[in-house]
């Protein structure tokens, strides 16, 4: 097994990073690959909040880089999918306790155990930021079709590039179907004709994601969840699986001809 | 001698760095280790490296009279401090070695106007935080981005979109343009005047701006039309 090391970031905070991070692990998970997600935001921890796998940290990644404890003993599996695993960060530390070398060297000892390993980054660009992206053989960049969470991910695209570890490619998160519609948000287009990588997947702002954020449940395996399909299909992407973009969503395709409807020529 | 005064040769002349010490000491300090090695020193450029000081712009221009009187030419002043930055801009100086000397400006500029001049050309997307300054021309095959910026003591061309900032003539020269193909930069620089893109409505067409009395005009471009 060699295990793809993905790596998801944004540069602005609150865009949906730790979500992603979790859902899309879930997502590949529930198709019986072997994933496991590391937390590599260290002193602000969320993911393993957002797994629901709080209460069963006993080694973090610090632990690990520090020798304290083996990579085996720092996992934890998820309570619902037996193909999902976690590192989580620690709490009590800062950025600096890792270095990019130990994420390389870590996740070179993961990828023989596992088929994907998906690293949560945390906002900014410094070195939290520089040790998410080091060992990436895949890096997605999530924004938000809002100004500065698009002018973020325009920077943190230009740094992935100059580490060598693009082309970067997109997902836009808690697209607003009502604003859209109203031609009061930014479109995808938008998005896309600024920041000029390949897009991924949209998911569309979708309560259902707040809702199993806080009960701890990947809004993946809530089959009615159009923001969970959407993250399926994105999963199913990296996969490889040909899935058209129009189908995020269930009115996904409707929003783009109602958009270039009101707004030809865009500008 | 005092020892908080140290001069160091430099590819291009001299390079005084002062130390610690208020300024009146320092300024006394350095004119008379000046005057000790007129005949070492006679006919130098020099950089002179002030630290953190904030100096005004009295006291820079003061200074510069004086090392020029010595038969000495100061043509650059380092800083930590921004606004002793500006000022030696304000006086014509340099504030980093390595580029050349403003006297020798007028002659770079006389010889961009000729054909085979140096230029950079840059074939991808520049990106926020991305920031490029050249003593020359620059070439963009691709966007720039807002947050990116382009400093150049020449023209700007950008085959794509100018949504960054563009200063071209950084270095003084008036004749220096931007084009873009579509020309909606967040500031737009050229020499000393600073304009920002009005909102445009419909579709962006290839635009030049140049300097005219003083002002930042930018035109749609026309096949015709002659760049000055």
């Amino acid at each position: 097994m060699t295990g793809k090391v993905v790596t998801i970031t944004s540069g602005k905070g609150g865009v949906g990073k730790t979500t992603a991070t979790a859902n899309i692990g879930a997502a590949l998970a529930a198709r019986g690959q072997k994933v496991v997600c590391i937390d590599a935001d260290i002193g602000l921890r969320n993911l393993d909040v957002v797994l629901g796998l709080e209460n069963r940290i006993v080694y973090d990644l610090v632990d690990i880089v520090e020798g304290r404890c083996r990579i085996r003993q720092s996992l934890i599996r998820d309570k619902r999918l037996n193909e999902l695993y976690l590192i989580p960060s620690a709490q009590t530390r800062d950025k600096s306790a890792v270095s990019p070398s130990d994420m390389v060297k870590l996740c070179d000892e993961l990828r023989s155990d596992f088929d994907w390993i998906i690293i949560d980054s945390p906002a900014g660009i410094e070195r939290g930021f520089r040790n998410a992206i080091a060992p990436a053989d895949l890096v997605l960049v999530i924004t938000n079709p809002e100004i500065s969470a698009v002018r973020d991910a325009d920077r943190i695209i230009g740094l992935i590039e100059s580490e060598e570890k693009g082309p970067a490619l997109l997902v836009i998160n808690r697209i607003n179907q009502e604003l859209v519609r109203k031609g009061d948000m930014l479109t995808a287009e938008d998005v896309l004709e600024l920041l000029a990588i390949e897009l991924l997947g949209m998911i569309p702002e979708d309560n259902s994601v707040l809702l199993s954020t806080n009960r701890g449940v990947p809004v993946v395996l809530d089959g009615k969840s159009r923001a969970g399909q959407a993250i399926r299909n994105i999963a199913y992407r990296l996969l490889g699986d040909s899935i058209p973009m129009e189908n995020i969503g269930e009115d996904g395709g409707f929003i783009g001809r109602i958009t270039r409807l009101i707004r030809p020529g865009g500008d | 001698m005092p020892s908080n005064i140290s001069i160091k040769g430099v590819s291009n002349g001299l390079l005084i760095i002062l130390g610690q010490g208020e300024w009146s000491d320092v300024h006394q300090d350095l004119l008379s280790q000046l005057d000790q090695q007129t005949d070492f020193l006679k006919g130098a450029k020099i950089a002179l490296d002030v630290g953190n000081r904030s100096l005004k712009a009295a006291d820079l221009g003061k200074l510069r009279d004086e090392i020029n009187d010595r038969d000495l030419s100061l043509w650059a002043v380092l800083s930590e401090s921004s606004q002793t930055e500006s000022i030696a801009k304000i006086l014509g100086l340099a504030t980093q070695i390595g580029k050349s000397a403003p006297e020798n400006n007028k002659l770079d500029v006389d010889a961009k106007q000729k054909i085979g001049e140096e230029a950079q050309l840059i074939q991808k997307t520049l990106r926020s935080g991305f920031s490029l300054q050249y003593a020359g021309h620059v070439i963009v095959i691709g966007d720039v981005n807002p947050g990116a910026e382009i400093v150049a003591s020449g023209n700007i061309i950008v085959w794509g979109r100018l949504r960054g900032l563009a200063h071209a003539g950084a270095e003084g020269d008036v004749n220096a343009v931007v084009c873009a193909l579509d020309l909606s930069p967040t500031q737009l620089r050229i020499s000393d005047a600073i304009a920002v893109t009005p909102k445009r409505r419909g579709k962006p067409k290839p635009e030049i701006a140049h300097l005219h009395d003083g002002q930042v005009i930018a035109e749609t471009w026309q096949p015709k039309r002659e760049i000055k």
